[in-house]
């Protein structure tokens, strides 16, 4: 376990140095202990792979507090009741105008879109944490095959529902918003809303499939 | 219940309150008014509790109608307003008469403004907040920026209200500035000390890419020592992030939670507010101070803005 202040009014915990289960173990153990009883000072977390932000009131603790507190909950393997992960199946359209990077992917990975796509959907992936925009998932891992760099210039606007690639991660951009990952389908569902309970479908810890679906069958889930 | 009603919205008028911290499971930023400091001003102003729900105006203000009348005030950049055609100033408590009618033009200094009415804005709490997150379209008004002919509720106002005025040395005091404390980031040492000091001595734009979410900025081209991948973590507000062309771009109240880019530096709490008064072409620097100087100016400033004495006139 290492620290450091990231800013004034927070503390990062790294809990490993890499994208990995065992490191996110840690991340999501350290998450529920904290929310098991949160103290009053704590003002947000934010997990990630392999580390969690902790934000607190600055007129009631300091970093070194912090740091203590962190350490004691790990000493005492204070466990948090996790709430139990649900598996959610995603139905994508791959491919062409929902997909547009799909073709170069395959090119550029040596591998027929038919097969980036069957790897793709064959996957069992970890929701290891939620961040980027409300909603977005970071989901790993991705098949070592279909590895590749993000794009060398973002795009301005990636359409909400995009299914994109990047590095050991895939995710579902849950709104309109600037992005670098390759997009290489499309989901028909909304993946957050505001007036919805839960808000986003996807939740911390839980684990994601990916579905291929026709695009007739993407109407016509997009229009239930 | 009393209302509001938008005849002009302004480029971008949106609900706002102090935010709502504390979702970052679920990839949720705070949001919350981008110039804390003036929401509370003006809530104070006008009786409510500083956090109360109130419009934030971009660059050029609305126009507005109080049908059955209200105590309000303005706060924040210099925005030039009448109230029934007569000019008022900001920063003071203010009576309209039934009917009346309240312009706010354009801003002559600074980027937003806020108007804060006696009982405050009245809209459903979403996670716990009144605060409109425009990109996912949560909280607010219907989770957007007003638009003409939008009535808003107004919460139950006091029947009598003192006219305050905020003190000039307090409004000294916390005036937001163009030289920004800082405090090293996470990855400050991935620098190479040349641009590092680039970083310090130099002065940088504010691009037109510069909204809710971040304020991107042009400047010297700030390199990495090596070429390192970071794994993505957390963000905090006011992170100083580098992108891969070595420009920086601050994260700011609607911000990304998380992000694979290297922070160079971090601006300190006491200073978030002046963030959200910069405009583009704005010329900013940046100024190192330890984490102790950083708490100890929060400290300092929490206090004025809890202190009666020192703010009212």
């Amino acid at each position: 376990m290492r620290f450091c202040a990231a800013s004034d009014q927070s503390l990062l915990v790294y809990l490993g140095n890499d994208i990995g289960h065992a490191a996110h173990e840690q991340v999501l153990h350290l998450v529920h202990a904290i929310e098991s009883a949160p103290p009053k000072w704590l003002r947000n977390l934010q997990p990630a792979y392999c580390s969690v932000l902790v934000s607190f009131d600055l007129g009631e603790v300091t970093h070194h507090d912090v740091e203590v507190f962190v350490r004691s909950l790990k000493e005492s393997s204070r466990q948090g009741s996790a709430a139990p992960s649900k598996t959610m199946e995603i139905p994508v359209c791959y491919g062409g105008e929902f997909g547009p990077d799909l073709e170069e992917a395959a090119a550029l990975l040596s591998l027929p879109p038919e097969r980036v796509i069957e790897l793709h959907a064959a996957t069992l992936y970890r929701a290891y944490f939620l961040g980027f925009a409300p909603g977005f998932a970071y989901l790993g891992d991705l098949p070592s095959q279909l590895e590749l760099p993000r794009l060398s210039a973002p795009r301005k606007k990636v359409p909400a529902g995009s299914v994109a690639i990047a590095g050991k991660q895939t995710g579902v951009y849950p709104f309109a918003t600037p992005g670098g990952w390759r997009l290489i389908g499309r989901t028909p569902l909304t993946i957050f809303r505001a007036d919805r309970e839960p808000m986003g479908l996807i939740t911390l810890g839980d684990h994601v499939r990916f579905r291929s679906v026709s695009k007739e069958e993407f109407r016509r889930l997009e229009d239930a | 219940m009393t209302s509001l009603l938008v005849e002009v919205p302004g480029f971008l008028t949106t609900v706002q309150d102090l935010g709502r911290p504390g979702n970052g499971v679920l990839g949720v930023s705070a949001s919350g008014a981008a110039d804390p400091i003036a929401l509370q001003l003006g809530n104070r102003l006008v009786g409510n509790p500083p956090g109360a729900p109130a419009l934030e105006m971009t660059l050029t203000g609305g126009t507005f109608v109080f049908p059955e009348g209200a105590i309000f005030a303005l706060t924040g950049a210099d925005f030039p307003a009448t109230l029934n055609r007569e000019p008022i100033g900001e920063w003071s408590t203010h009576h309209a008469p039934r009917g009346s009618k309240l312009h706010v033009g354009a801003t002559t200094n600074g980027a937003r403004c806020y108007l804060c009415v006696a009982g405050g804005v009245h809209v459903p709490l979403v996670l716990g907040s009144a605060s409109t997150h425009l990109l996912s379209g949560l909280g607010g008004f219907h989770g957007r920026a007003l638009r003409a002919g939008d009535v808003l509720q107004l919460g139950t106002a006091p029947a009598i209200l003192p006219r305050y005025t905020i003190h000039s040395d307090a409004l000294g005091k916390l005036k937001p500035r163009k030289i920004l404390s800082v405090t090293e980031g996470p990855q400050e040492s991935w620098f190479s000390a040349e641009p590092h000091s680039d970083f310090f001595e130099s002065s940088f734009q504010v691009t037109e890419e510069a909204n809710r979410m971040g304020l991107r900025l042009s400047g010297p081209t700030l390199a990495l020592a090596h070429n390192r991948e970071l794994v993505s973590e957390g963000t905090p507000l006011g992170a100083i992030q580098v992108t891969p062309s070595g420009q920086a771009i601050i994260l700011f109240v609607e911000q990304q939670t998380a992000g694979g880019y290297p922070k160079i530096a971090n601006v300190i709490g006491a200073d978030l507010p002046s963030l959200g008064q910069l405009r583009p072409r704005d010329s900013i620097r940046f100024q190192r101070v330890s984490f102790e100087e950083a708490r100890a100016a929060w400290l300092a400033q929490q206090q004025l803005l809890q202190s009666e004495k020192r703010l009212f006139a």
